[in-house]
């Protein structure tokens, strides 16, 4: 339970990070909070030859009003944006689902950016960023990409970020005159997620997108539907998630809680 | 840019308690085992090493922190707060403390100076918490000796005497 030998880089510019990317590839991790990566550390999940530190780099703590955008750089910790006195207002659906994420302990120092990185299935702020449309903004040494939500996450625990790239910052798109709702059912609160949703109103209907089910927080959209056909798109778009039996709970009450949350938070938002 | 290299051992300087600290750390070395092994400062506790339990739970430049999901080599240059802190002086317990000792509020005490750290933290920015705003702070700690109730019957109770006495640091 403690973590392999590393070397650590400090960086103080985002050069000094991208070099160290470049030289290191897929044996350097970027160390931001530490909630997810420390844990893979220390259960020696993850042997990396080098840590490169980003959290005294000052240039990524910023969360900026783009237009109808918000850029949350890779250093803003879940508790600063927590605290974003903007947060209710631009993002409704974060604001709902942050405090779901870890435990007031944990958010105080892991990042947002760091969480879309580790990936976790059940992680409420990929889901978030799947629900919303979200962007990844991804640079290197040579050049900088965006990358759409729904091809930022490639399986569990997998991204599209190549072995070179630094989560720069994610934009989340602010969505005005639409209704959100979040829920989520685990073990304790703080706990991972076994079914965690999230519903909102779009102009053709509605999204439900889903996280601890499938192997990536995966989004449906339908028209406006009511009762037996509300009941069948739900129980086919439960099925088509792919649940699987695990230690915390069997494939059948996953699809249930898909079934029954999924109904009640499109119920909340189409109200 | 600051480099370390993994076989080496590294000068890491901070704050603990208000005290210059100073020892040598390998990159891999965690913040919890700096504490204990490097600067014998036991009292922060260590149990599951992958941040779920919170016994080791410090604070770090104001920001509740597990300590064993840190590096010593993050700590550099930051201002540390730990268990040893909190009481007034040698023989006289906190306020927090000393409603820890009257509720019961810990028996075998592995998870106390976690809790206590959360605690402290967290009622010196909510002076009035509900018991609900309690139970949502104590859910990042695992306690399995109390269930939990005596602990927020002595939190509540430290957050109105705090509040009823600001100046008051103890009640020795």
């Amino acid at each position: 339970m403690k973590p392999p030998a590393f070397d650590y880089l400090r960086a103080e510019t985002v050069s000094d990070v991208l070099e160290g990317l470049a030289q290191q590839g897929g044996d350097a991790r970027v160390l931001a909070g530490g909630q997810s990566l420390m844990a893979m550390l220390n259960m020696r999940l993850a042997k990396p030859k080098l840590l490169i530190d980003i959290m005294r780099l000052k240039e990524l703590r910023r969360i900026e009003r783009k237009g109808d955008a918000v850029v949350i750089g890779a250093g803003v910790r879940q508790a600063d944006l927590l605290a974003w006195p903007e947060l209710a207002d631009a993002l409704p659906l974060v604001a709902l689902a942050l405090p779901w994420v870890g435990h007031m302990q944990t958010r105080s120092r892991g990042t947002i950016c760091g969480s879309l990185a580790h990936a976790d299935p059940s992680a409420e702020m990929p889901l978030a960023l799947v629900a919303l449309g979200g962007e990844v903004l991804l640079r290197n040494a040579k050049r900088r990409r965006r990358v759409a939500a729904k091809d930022f996450f490639a399986g569990m625990m997998l991204t599209a970020r190549a072995d070179d790239e630094l989560i720069e910052a994610i934009s989340l798109p602010v969505i005005k005159g639409s209704r959100f709702a979040f829920r989520e059912v685990a073990r304790r609160h703080g706990d991972f997620a076994i079914v965690a949703c999230a519903a909102m109103k779009i102009p053709t209907g509605v999204r439900l997108a889903v996280g601890g089910v499938a192997d990536v927080p995966t989004a449906r959209n339908w028209p406006r539907l009511e009762g037996s056909a509300l009941d069948d798109a739900l129980n086919a778009f439960a099925y088509d998630l792919g649940a699987r039996d695990d230690v915390h709970a069997t494939a059948r009450y996953r699809r249930d809680l898909v079934r029954m949350i999924g109904r009640d938070l499109i119920g909340e938002v189409l109200q | 840019m600051t480099r370390l290299k993994a076989d080496a051992r590294h000068s890491v300087r901070f704050t603990l308690n208000g005290r210059p600290a100073e020892g040598e750390a390998e990159p891999r070395m965690l913040l919890s085992d700096f504490l204990r092994h490097q600067l014998g400062a036991t009292g922060t506790h260590v149990g599951c090493e992958h941040g779920v339990c919170g016994a080791c739970t410090i604070v770090v430049d104001g920001m509740l922190t597990r300590s064993c999901l840190t590096l010593a080599a993050q700590a550099d240059g930051c201002d540390l707060k730990t268990v040893e802190g909190l009481a007034p002086s040698a023989d006289r317990l906190g306020v927090l403390q000393q409603a820890f000792r009257r509720n019961h509020a810990l028996q075998c005490g592995f998870c106390t100076a976690g809790i206590l750290m959360s605690l402290d933290h967290y009622l010196a920015k909510n002076s009035a918490p509900t018991e609900a705003e309690t139970r949502d702070l104590l859910s990042g700690h695992i306690c399995r000796c109390t269930g939990y109730t005596p602990i927020i019957q002595a939190a509540l109770e430290a957050a109105a005497k705090l509040a009823s006495s600001k100046k008051e640091t103890s009640d020795a």
